[in-house]
């Protein structure tokens, strides 16, 4: 059992992540303010039932993502699933892949950097549908393991990973979306196709 | 040893630390010997890298100050 009087001190340093995450799920600074306090609040209180020896950050990430579905998810529904891009896989690798190539020496994260914008990223993200941007999230910013997300939004690990997958994809549709107004990417209707690659098989669920 | 299509398949799970040992390994020796999928590789990984370093927040002070003055008045008794 935990003691209530470590809690701060484990607790605190949690603080950016939670912010972070709280701003993708209710894209808004002021909403994000009051759920991160709430889910702190509701942390201290159930301090007790927290296992010492777990992960805090995945112990409050479920707190903060279940304060934010009952609080805040009613006034801001929004469509799901049905309008969610889908494309292949490695989708923007196999259009802007060769980038870097063509000025040399640079890495893909370099150019990738260059390429998008922090406003263009979080809105990627807080564009996709909320069960996919959830996963997203989770996985790729917060890097937790496919259980832990299963944990924090009490969902099977097989709808984990079928949500990472088509969320992942229509990501990088949204960013490919993004560099083609930039002028970086050939439109997709006419231009060169892109460098062919080895193709794998959808594991889509 | 995994050929292109497994590894562009799995190439996911692999980035997500999700594969047994041996399934990793598999991957691994593919990766090094195959430049166009380690290349596909070091994009999503790059990307990953880019989408989590985009995302992060600093917390504002105020934020800060109020969910520590929120919870000192948790600790006062009454």
């Amino acid at each position: 059992m935990a003691d209530q009087a470590t809690f701060a001190e484990q607790a605190m340093p949690l603080m950016s992540s939670l912010y972070s995450g709280a701003l993708r799920m209710t894209r808004n600074p002021a909403d994000a303010d009051d759920l991160v306090q709430e889910t702190y609040l509701r942390a201290y209180r159930g301090f007790g039932g927290f296992q010492e020896g777990t992960n805090l950050k995945a112990w409050m990430y479920r707190i903060l993502t279940n304060t934010y579905i009952n609080a805040y998810r009613a006034k801001q529904r929004r469509p799901d699933e049905t309008d969610l891009d889908e494309v292949e896989d490695l989708y923007l690798y196999r259009r802007l892949g060769g980038l870097e190539a063509a000025r040399s020496g640079r890495s893909a994260e370099d150019e990738l950097m260059d390429t998008f914008s922090e406003a263009e990223v979080k809105k990627a993200i807080e564009d996709l549908p909320e069960n996919f941007r959830m996963a997203v999230l989770l996985a790729d910013v917060e890097g937790f393991s496919y259980k832990e997300i299963a944990e924090i939004l009490d969902i099977p690990i097989g709808t984990v990973m079928s949500r990472l997958h088509r969320g992942r994809k229509a990501l990088q549709k949204a960013l490919y979306d993004y560099a083609v107004t930039h002028g970086l990417a050939d439109r997709p209707e006419g231009g060169t196709e892109p460098e062919p690659v080895p193709s794998a098989a959808g594991t889509d669920r | 040893m995994a050929d292109c299509n497994e590894t562009l398949r799995e190439l996911y799970l692999y980035l997500d630390g999700q594969l047994t040992d041996d399934d990793r390994v598999h991957i691994q020796q593919h990766l090094d010997d195959c430049s166009p999928c380690l290349e596909a590789y070091d994009f999503e990984a790059e990307l990953r890298l880019v989408v989590r370093s985009r995302c992060f927040e600093e917390v504002p002070e105020a934020l800060r100050d109020r969910i520590a003055k929120a919870l000192d008045r948790e600790q006062q008794p009454g």
